[in-house]
């Protein structure tokens, strides 16, 4: 039931997040000057087929991430560790577009992640920082393979190699923030 | 004084975006496999699409100050574009590469390959259709 | 205070579509890789970026033609070309859908 209310108050969210500026006047029974009431209404009905559709979907076994502490730590990752990595990244990517050097290989780390949402996390802020692609994955024990574009000699003596040289300090963020 | 400064920062917004998606077209012709291109075509496309997107929210935003309505619209519906585009991009960068992996696609000038020759995919899924498959065959 | 308005934003219209004509300049070398792609992943690499191409220009041109429908098409462009690209990628996996 709880996944049920959930899922119905975020789709519900995002709905009078699209319909702003709908509004027809004083009319409205919310005098806000954002929505009419046919938009609210029938946003309502629409929030409830979908929660009752996806709740099982959208919410897995556990409530975790109802907490705001999660929700801020989040954003603040967003904005400053990940945003700087992205820009580095795409500096890199053009100094090799440019130059044309390259050095690639596929390696393997094991991030120590459990939870399905934590490890999507990490794959997608991986793809989108320093020279590295996430290709495939090990679902029994969590282990994801990279395309590194750059290999380091030294990442290479140790295996499997530290996801220090890889992904830096995310591993430790996406821990704090989903699981 | 403080909108022309915001003009100023829409204009280098637009600057940087449309060189990173420039340089993902370069670099989309001047790499040599599919893994570095798509190091390319997924990185500098959305990091190019971040500063476009922002330079339209900024636009809204300033539109939305001098009282025009169409600009929070505006705002809102280009971030909901925008977090869209970061959510999908990554995700469909990672299912072209595993798709390129396991079609048999090898990595160019590869100095270490841990996936080669090991699979990922799931043995039980594999098994069922084949079996599946015996039975139908069997059957018809 | 409206006339003002407009003006300002008219004074972007031409800025903004000198740059859609990049952003066709790189649809143009996207294309180029889609036919000269030695595999089908080379060509599904150029058609992905293809399409989050179009989705930022229609946001630009959203913005140039002054009416927000266009990014309203954006985003339902950008989750149904996610899907076809997860489906594409799942065909070239070989595995059924």
């Amino acid at each position: 039931m709880l996944a049920f209310i959930v899922t119905t108050i975020v789709c519900f969210i995002i709905y009078l997040l699209l319909t702003i500026g709908s509004a027809t006047g004083a009319s409205d029974f919310f005098n806000l000057g954002l929505w009419s009431n046919e938009e609210i209404l029938f946003g309502v009905i629409l929030s409830v087929i979908v929660g009752a559709i996806g709740r099982k979907i959208f919410v897995k076994k556990d409530f975790r991430m109802l907490n705001p502490v999660r929700w801020f730590t989040f954003l603040f990752y967003l904005f400053i560790p990940f945003f700087w990595g992205m820009a580095k990244a795409n500096f890199d990517v053009a100094y090799r577009v440019i130059t044309g050097k390259i050095n690639p290989g596929i390696v393997k780390i094991s991030p120590g992640l459990k939870t399905d949402l934590g490890i999507t996390m990490l794959a997608n802020s991986i793809t989108l920082t320093p020279g590295t692609l996430s290709v495939d994955i090990d679902e029994d024990k969590n282990d994801l393979y990279i395309h590194w574009i750059n290999v380091k000699k030294e990442a290479l003596k140790k295996k499997p190699i530290d996801y220090k040289y890889v992904c830096g300090s995310f591993p430790k963020w996406v821990r704090r923030i989903a699981e | 004084m403080m909108f022309s400064i915001i003009d100023i920062i829409v204009y280098i917004f637009l600057g940087v975006g449309v060189f990173f998606n420039l340089l993902a077209g370069v670099g989309l012709l001047r790499f040599p496999d599919v893994y570095t291109r798509l190091h390319a075509g997924t990185k500098c496309t959305t990091f190019g699409s971040i500063f476009l997107s922002g330079s339209v929210i900024l636009l809204g935003l300033r539109m939305w100050w001098f009282g025009n309505t169409d600009g929070s619209i505006l705002a809102i519906h280009t971030g909901v574009a925008l977090v869209a585009i970061l959510v999908t991009n990554p995700t469909g960068a990672h299912a072209i590469a595993r798709a390129a992996h396991r079609s048999g696609v090898k990595p160019v000038k590869a100095v270490v390959d841990d996936l080669e020759g090991g699979t990922t995919k799931k043995k039980s899924i594999g098994k069922k259709t084949a079996t599946v498959k015996k039975k139908e065959e069997e059957e018809g | 205070m409206g006339k003002e308005d407009c003006r300002m934003i008219e004074s972007f219209d031409t800025v903004y579509l000198f740059v859609l004509g990049l952003l066709f300049l790189s649809v143009i070398m996207a294309v180029i890789r889609i036919i000269k792609g030695p595999t089908a992943p080379d060509r599904v690499v150029g058609l992905d970026t293809v399409n989050t191409l179009v989705i930022v220009g229609m946001i630009i041109y959203g913005v140039a033609a002054g009416s927000v429908i266009y990014i309203d098409v954006a985003i339902v462009y950008a989750l149904l070309s996610f899907i076809s690209t997860l489906f594409i990628a799942k065909y070239l996996e070989g595995g059924g859908f």
